[in-house]
């Protein structure tokens, strides 16, 4: 495999992906600037921060008035599943030069990772195996750059009264109900809730971090009782 | 926020996202993350995403009103509904939508 085929099956790859992000990466836009953020800081997290549930996330803090702090550590926390991919790929990227492992995690998204690593498994003596991964990932990266330049340019011309930020609760309902498969799951998601709504008088939306806290430790302790 | 604030705001969230990221390159693969990591971490997006949304839907003014004023918790509770019959983050975003307009204008 050369390097260009390389990349062109990591890019072929993520390209069916790019019909789901896309309009995610619209909505995005359209919501950051109904939350308030102007649309140059709107588009530039796209590649600055470059994670899409963190920046829908961080869109809502936003508009809630959160501390800064606290969304600092709701990114990390919402994004702390990308160690597992970095994990997962490290052995491939081991004895690549620091500048290739830098770039490749920077473009380390949940898509990119699903769209390489079938590719990888199946070729990981490959030298030209972080081809694949960066073709996926350069992929992703361009496509939503795109989507959310479309979304902020369109959010721009329209009204801020509209009442669209409630795209945002409704963008992690579709997110979080599918992900609720287990009674674990579904104890960690009420748990979550019932003390978010408790503690919302806590000054700095600090209920919000207790309430997951609270939500993840319900959710553990369920599983970890049906394990026995 | 000023905008300089914001961006600074972002590029504190960008470099911590990347250090997750580089965290077992940088590591060489001679370490994998531990086994308590990985059985908690399914809950952390259930958990953080919950906690946002549910006072969303459920306060108006800081108290709990699932009352016939409150159009976001009935628009919530039908995008949960075809969110769990259909698992499609479009259609459940379109019909939520659809919903609380239509509440609005009934109210």
């Amino acid at each position: 495999m050369t390097p260009s085929s390389a990349f062109l099956l990591g890019v072929r790859a993520l390209l069916p992906m790019l019909l789901g992000v896309a309009p995610f990466g619209v909505i995005y836009g359209v919501v950051a600037l109904q939350s308030g953020i102007p649309p140059l800081a709107a588009f530039l997290m796209s590649s600055l921060v470059f994670a899409g549930s963190a920046q829908f996330l961080l869109a809502q803090l936003i508009g809630v008035g959160a501390p800064a702090l606290l969304m600092v550590g709701a990114v990390g926390l919402i994004n702390l599943r990308h160690a597992l991919y970095s994990a997962s790929v490290a052995p491939v990227l081991h004895a690549l030069p620091r500048r290739w492992k830098l770039l490749l995690a920077y473009l380390l998204t949940d898509e990119a990772y699903a769209a390489a690593i079938p590719h990888l498994l199946a070729e990981p003596r490959s030298p030209q195996a972080h081809w694949i991964l960066f073709g996926s990932g350069f992929a992703l990266w361009f496509g939503w750059q795109l989507a959310t330049l479309a979304g902020v340019l369109i959010g721009a011309q329209l009204p801020a009264d509209l009442g669209l930020d409630f795209a945002l609760p409704l963008t992690f309902i579709a997110i979080v109900v599918p992900l609720i498969d287990s009674r674990a799951r579904l104890v960690a998601a009420l748990f979550s809730g019932i003390v978010a709504v408790l503690l919302v008088a806590l000054p700095y939306k600090t209920g919000l971090f207790v309430a997951a806290l609270a939500g993840l430790a319900a959710g553990a302790f369920m599983q970890r009782r049906g394990n026995r | 926020m000023s905008q300089t604030a914001l961006i600074l705001l972002w590029i504190a969230c960008g470099a911590l996202t990347f250090a997750i990221r580089y965290s077992f390159i940088a590591l060489e693969g001679h370490y994998q993350p531990p086994s308590w990591f990985i059985r908690w971490l399914p809950f952390v997006p259930i958990a953080a995403l919950t906690a946002l949304v549910t006072p969303e839907l459920l306060l108006v003014a800081g108290q709990v009103d699932i009352g016939t004023g409150n159009p976001r918790f009935w628009a919530g509770l039908l995008a949960i509904a075809v969110a769990a019959r259909w698992k499609n983050t479009l259609l459940t975003i379109a019909s939520g939508f659809v919903a609380f307009w239509l509440l609005q204008q009934l109210a």
